[in-house]
This record gives structure tokens, sequence and C-alpha cells, in this order.
């Protein structure tokens, strides 16, 4: 072995070679068939796309690097089933380019906390967390308020995450642009619209309390209250108990 | 720099330089309304700036035909110094953002000085912008004289470390524009990326270029390990960041994964950016420069072949130990685990190697702070190895992830390891690089090395103590059979310790800011006359680049 190695380091091509030889095996066998084992993912029939304003919405929680203090990915461990709700599946993360699972909780995990603080709560403590938990490490977004949400683009950001494998129809992202719009306005002609391409669970209502102007922070609380509502596969399935 | 370039060379550079301020205006037109202008024109300004003070070069005169018979070590100059200037910024926020989790109001109401966005301009600061910059000028150093032979051209190691630096700015002041793609240490956006690409296959160009030209018969072990850097850093590199951007006018871009394949390519890239960027490359550095600066000769050759196709192999498994009891399937969380647990072998035999080089030299340890920080970081490399080994066994890791214990864990690897060989690397490479007789103040540089360990261990106990509680406060039951403590006790818990942190991350860089000054007054020192060692600091014989 050695005695090959001896003639190894004398070629500059055969250490490159077999460097990539070497490191590639690993990724390889663990990653590759992630795509070709169908149990990977679970199937779920009641899957729903993002909304055009919670695409918007996610966007701004990577903007800001929310990610980085929050997790959204429940262990298969007692303690944070008790604490969060039922633990996370690879099926609810199976539209988001790229998952947002995270990897250190500052702030407690985010995987179930659609639905369960009002809009008025989120929209407060966004603007400033220590109003409502004094405690709070988290820091003050106050431009959320303030900044105007760009929409223009929204139908090209449908059809890129079409482009590598969400099924956005023609329909939707034709009409993101005012399917965003209409999604925070209940009141406008434009809401109807998004409960007809998004169905009727689709949260339709002014999130940050403002009317008739969309923010950033409509966009980031419509987004934050839908986590874990994609599907309800994670309630429902006769999963196996936590460990 | 320039009066290093042939008349050929300087006008590639103008075509370089020109292709970047049209690529710059071109990337500021088609981003009209969208922070991809930004960029454009950053790098449209920059590079233009660069051009003029080009051209205004171009007559000076042709540099002789003797500095083909010397090593070409101006672009390690650069490249040291931007290593302690990407070092003190890096490091600074690193203080900032951990004062901002202490005292969070210190946001100012400022979008670009919330945690969020500085937190990527502290990580990529210290991995890509001190690492990466100490890391391509060692190694052009260490190639030269391993190989004893010249850089293949001038132009090329300008153009890889000074388009690196470019890929730094971009990234940095995207992340406090907002721009990320949310991967941890991958989140500079596809433009960014691409560019990357570009640099780092000229990068391994230079390399092979240069191994080609060898007057040694074997390449020595430094260069695997850089060789093994460069290569798997692209592969690594080039997968976890395959995306689709909205349009050719948007700074953004969605991954082409999703999921849970997504969060284990993340976690292959992420993992191995530690094993190939943070290890691979600084082990390179320190099989030159320890043994160099003890004098002594590796302690055993056999073990530095088992560690590095040890390392090479396994570091590439081990990335899913970062989702233990994940949506991951769970076949490839114990594959993980397996293989980060026999990784203790060779890690463990590199940093052995390296202290068993040390015998018979441990006086100079004790004198020559320079050769200290070196053996401390292979002690520290050892510690966090071991460490890291053990955090992978899912049972420990189901306590300790998504806690501070893994930022403490880093952090010994970071400050105990990486950054230790490069301050020992750096002062000993120092003066002879600036063909100085010695560095400033050796005073300076053991007062650097007493804050540098007392700030390590400051900052790794202070996240050892707060995520080992953490951990426990969030699965601690009572006799109900309730959680004992809301998240929010926990949170108050952590705030004394988040303060311990900030004070030893500060004594860490009051070390990196005696470092930049040491340094900056070395290279103001007058020149040395004339060495007696510089007759042997000579490539191998006069190396005409024919042809090239």
């Amino acid at each position: 072995m050695f005695k090959f190695h001896y003639r190894l380091e004398r070629s500059a091509l055969g250490l490159v070679g077999f460097i990539i030889l070497v490191a590639s095996i690993g990724g390889f066998i663990e990653i590759a068939p992630l795509f070709t084992i169908d149990e990977t993912v679970e199937e779920a029939q009641d899957m729903r796309v993002y909304t055009p304003l919670e695409v918007a919405g996610r966007n701004i929680y990577i903007r800001e690097g929310c990610y980085a203090c929050h997790s959204q990915m429940i262990r298969t461990l007692r303690d944070e089933v008790d604490r969060y709700g039922p633990y996370s599946l690879a099926v609810e993360s199976q539209y988001d380019h790229p998952q947002l699972w995270g990897s250190k909780r500052t702030g407690p995990d985010l995987a179930r906390l659609g639905n369960k603080y009002s809009d008025a709560w989120h929209t407060a403590h966004l603007y400033n967390p220590r109003d409502l938990v004094p405690q709070s490490k988290m820091p003050a977004y106050r431009w959320l308020l303030r900044d105007q949400l760009r929409t223009d683009d929204l139908g090209q950001h449908l059809a890129a995450l079409r482009a590598v494998g969400v099924p956005y129809t023609d329909e939707q992202i034709a009409n993101a642009t005012q399917d965003a719009y209409g999604q925070a306005n209940p009141d406008s002609l434009e809401a109807s619209g998004v409960t007809e391409r998004y169905g009727e669970a689709t949260n339709i209502r002014s999130f940050d309390g403002q009317r008739g102007r969309l923010t950033d922070m409509d966009a980031l609380v419509a987004y934050l209250q839908m986590l874990g509502a994609l599907t309800d596969a994670a309630h429902t399935t006769e999963t196996a108990e936590a460990e | 720099m320039f009066s290093d370039f042939s008349r050929d060379e300087r006008i590639f550079s103008f075509i370089i330089l020109g292709g970047l301020v049209v690529a710059g205006l071109a990337m500021a037109i088609a981003g009209r309304g969208d922070l991809l202008s930004t960029h454009g024109w950053l790098i449209f300004g920059l590079s233009l700036l660069a051009f003029f003070a080009a051209v205004r070069q171009f007559d000076r005169p042709e540099p002789s035909a003797e500095r083909l018979s010397e090593y070409y070590d101006a672009p390690t100059r650069a490249g040291l110094v931007l290593t302690l200037i990407w070092g003190v910024i890096g490091m600074g926020v690193g203080f900032w953002v951990a004062a901002l989790l202490a005292w969070p109001d210190l946001t100012f109401d400022v979008a670009w000085l919330s945690f969020g966005r500085l937190r990527p301009v502290h990580t990529s600061g210290v991995i890509f912008g001190f690492g990466g910059n100490a890391l391509i000028a060692t190694s052009f150093h260490v190639l030269q004289r391993t190989t004893r032979a010249r850089l293949p051209d001038a132009i090329s190691p300008w153009f890889v470390l000074l388009g690196y630096n470019l890929f730094c700015i971009v990234a940095a002041s995207g992340y406090l524009m907002g721009l990320t793609q949310s991967k941890e240490y991958a989140e500079p956006e596809w433009y960014a990326d691409i560019w990357l690409v570009v640099v780092w296959v000229v990068y391994f160009a230079i390399y092979m270029r240069t191994l080609a030209r060898r007057k040694e018969p074997h390449i020595y072990v430094a260069n695997w390990y850089y060789m093994a850097f460069i290569l798997v850093v692209a592969i690594l590199h080039i997968v976890n960041n395959l995306a689709v951007p909205v349009s050719f006018g948007s700074a953004k871009s969605y991954s082409l994964f999703a999921g849970v394949q997504d969060a284990m390519t993340q976690w292959w890239y992420g993992h191995n950016a530690v094993a190939f960027f943070l290890t691979a490359g600084f082990l390179g550095m320190m099989y030159y420069y320890l043994p160099k600066r003890a004098n002594r000769p590796i302690f055993s050759y056999r073990m530095s072949i088992i560690s590095f196709w040890g390392i090479t192999f396994m570091y590439m498994w081990a990335g899913s130990h970062h989702l233990h009891y994940t949506a991951l399937p769970h076949w490839v969380q114990t594959l993980g685990m397996a293989f980060s647990v026999v990784l203790l072998v060779p890690s463990w035999a590199s940093a052995g190697n390296a202290l068993l080089t040390l015998n018979g030299a441990w006086h100079k340890v004790r004198d020559d702070a320079v050769l200290r920080f070196m053996a401390l970081a292979a002690i520290f490399y050892g510690i966090t190895t071991f460490e890291g080994s053990f955090m992978a066994i899912r049972a420990v890791n189901s306590l300790s992830h998504y806690t501070d214990w893994t930022i403490g864990h880093v952090h010994a690897g970071a400050l105990g390891w990486v950054a230790m060989i490069t301050f020992g690397s750096l002062y000993s490479l120092v003066p002879s690089m600036f063909k100085r007789e010695r560095i400033y103040s050796n005073k300076l540089v053991e007062m650097h090395f007493w804050l540098a360990l007392a700030g390590t261990v400051i900052y790794v106990f202070a996240m050892w103590n707060s995520g080992v509680i953490q951990g426990l406060m969030w699965r601690t039951y009572d006799e109900a059979g309730t959680l004992s403590y809301s998240f929010l006790e926990s949170l108050d818990a952590m705030h004394p310790y988040y303060i311990i942190r900030a004070f030893g991350g500060l004594l860490f860089l009051l070390g990196a800011i005696t470092a930049l000054f040491n340094v900056v007054m070395t290279i103001r020192m007058p020149a040395m006359e004339a060495t007696p060692d510089r007759g042997r600091d000579l490539p191998a014989e006069p190396a005409l680049q024919a042809g090239e």
C-alpha cells in the first residue's frame, strides 16, 4: 500500500483523480438514493403550494435571516412533540426551495406556528418583540411595516419555482401579482380569485391591519400564519411514537 | 504588482478588467429596479478603478528577466495583509452580533444592523475572508517551496487573489442588503457563485501548472491537502449551489433541491466546508509551517498518508449527523453517525503527527510564541475532532443539537484550531516574505497568544455551559409529566453566558488587531540589506517560462 502511494504521490494527475474518486463516494451513496427511494417523502393528497404572498413572505423570512435563530423541524423526540406539536414530516417541506429546517434555536421552533397567535400579535411582536415578550432577544423589525411589498415580479418567482418542481399552474403564474394583493385585502375584487386558485383554506385577511396598503409585514405574517398548514399529514398519519 | 508584469501580461490584464467593467455594467442595466443592479454598479466601479490604475502604470519599465529565477511572492504578501484585514472585520462583526444577542436593541431600527443580516457577514468574513485569504496566500508560498518551481505566470495568482476578494465583498455587501440563499456558509446568490467557480478553476490551474514544472519528484504532503481543499470545495460548491434565477435581471434564485434532499445536500456541503475548507486546507498549512518552524521533520510519513486518505474518504459521509431525529431517513442518519465516529482515527492521526513532530523541540514551544500558536492549534484540533465525533452520536446529538453547544464546538475549532494555526503560520511567514529581519515586536506576539487563548477558553466554556443548560431545560419533565420549563425560561438562563461569550470574543478580536498592527509595523521596518539565507530561498534552477 505504501509502495503504491510512493508512486501515486509522484503524479499530480493521479492524485487529482484519486482525490475526486475517494471524496465522491460518500455523498453519492447518501444523496442519490434520496431522489429514487419512494419512501423518503410521504404521500400527502392535500398538500398545497404557497400563495404568491406567502412566497414573498418566505423570501422576507430568508432575507432577514430568521432561519439563523428559528428552526422549522420538530424532531422525533417526546419533549419536542410535547412542546411544539407533531414532529415534522419530509412531505411538509417538499416544495421548500431551499428548506428552512434551521440548525439553531435561539428562538423557538416555528414549524407549527401557523394560526397559533393572531395577526395583530405577530405584527406587534415583529414591530417590537419586547412590547409583548420583555425577555425576547429578537431584533425589532419596524421596517417591515414601513416598506411597500414588491409584487410586480411575483409571476417570475412562481415560474422559477415551477422550473425547479413546484406544480404552479399557468393561471396561478399569470395572476400572481393580483393574488398577492387580494390575499391581504379581503374586501377587494382580487380576493375571490385567491380562494379559487389556492383553495378555501387559504388565509385571506389584512395581516398587518392596514387596509389597501401591501407591506412586507403583510407578506411575512401571511407566511408565518400558514407554517405547518400546507398539509394535515403530520396530524392525521398514524405515526410511530416519538422516541 | 504591475511592475512584475510583462507587456503581454499588462495587455491581458486590461482585457480581464475591461471584461469585468462590461459585466458589471450589464448587471447594472439588466437588474434595473432590483438589488442586482447595486452589485452591478459595485463591480463596475471597482473594476473601472482598477482599470485606470492599471492604465497609469502601463509605461513602467518591464521587469528584468532575472525575476524568473526567483519565487513569485507578491500575491502572497498581499494575501497575508488581506487575511488580517478580513480577520479584524469578521471577528469585529462577530463580537457585535454576540453583543446583539445580549442587548437586541442595539439594532437601532436599521435593517442592515439586524442580527439576521450581520450574522452571515461574520461567518463568511471569518471563514472565507480570513480563512480563504490565508489559504490562498500560504498555498502559493508552500507550493513554490515544496516544488522548487516558480508560479507559472504573473497574472493568474493575482486574478485568483483579487477575484476571490471581489467574491467576498459581493457576498458580504449582499447580506447587508438582504441577498442570501439562506443555505448556511453558501449564502451568496447565483451570480457570485458563478464568479467563484471561474476564480476557482484558475486557482486549480495554477496548482497543476506549477506541479507540472516541479523539480522535486514527490509531491509534498501539504500539497495533497491544498489540492483536496481546492478540488472538493469545487465539487461541494457547484452541487449545493445549483439554482434557477428568477430572471437574469434578478438577484434572487431558487435552489434546485427542496425539502429533505435539499437538507441532505446542504449539510453534505456544510459539514465538508468544515472538512475541506477549515480542516484540509489548514492541515496543509500545518504540515509545512509547523515542522519548518520547529526545525524537525514530520514524525511519520505513513501516518500522514493514512490520515490524509481517511479524512478525504470519511468526512464526505458525515454531513447527515446534522440531521439526527429529523425527517431525513434513518439509514442516512446512521451512516453519518458511524462515519463521524470512525473519523476520529484519521483526525487524531493528524493531530498526533503534529504533536509528535514537536518532540525534541518542546523547549522552542516554551520560548517561541509563534510555534506555541501552532502547537496549541494541533491540541485544539485534537480536542475539537473528539468533541465532534462525540456530538455526532445520536443520543448526544439529541441534547446538543439546536443549542449553543454547537456554537461552542464550532468556535473551539475556528478559534482554537483554524485561527491559531493561521496566526502561527502568518507570524513565521511575514518577516521572510517582506524581507524583514524579524517581526516588529515579539512581545506583542506573546500578548496576542495569551489574548487568543484566554478568549477561546472563555468563549467555549460559556457556550458549553449555556448549551448544556439549554438542552437540559428543554427536555426536563416534572412529576406530573409536563415540561418543567417554558422556552422563555431557557432563553432567560442564557443571558449571562451571552455576555461572557461576547467578552471572550472581544479578547480574541483584540488579539487579531494586535496581529494586524504588528504586521503593519513589520512592513514599515527597513528592509534587510543582504540575507545569509537568501541564496537558499530560490527555485531549483533559472526556470524560464518558455511558451507560457
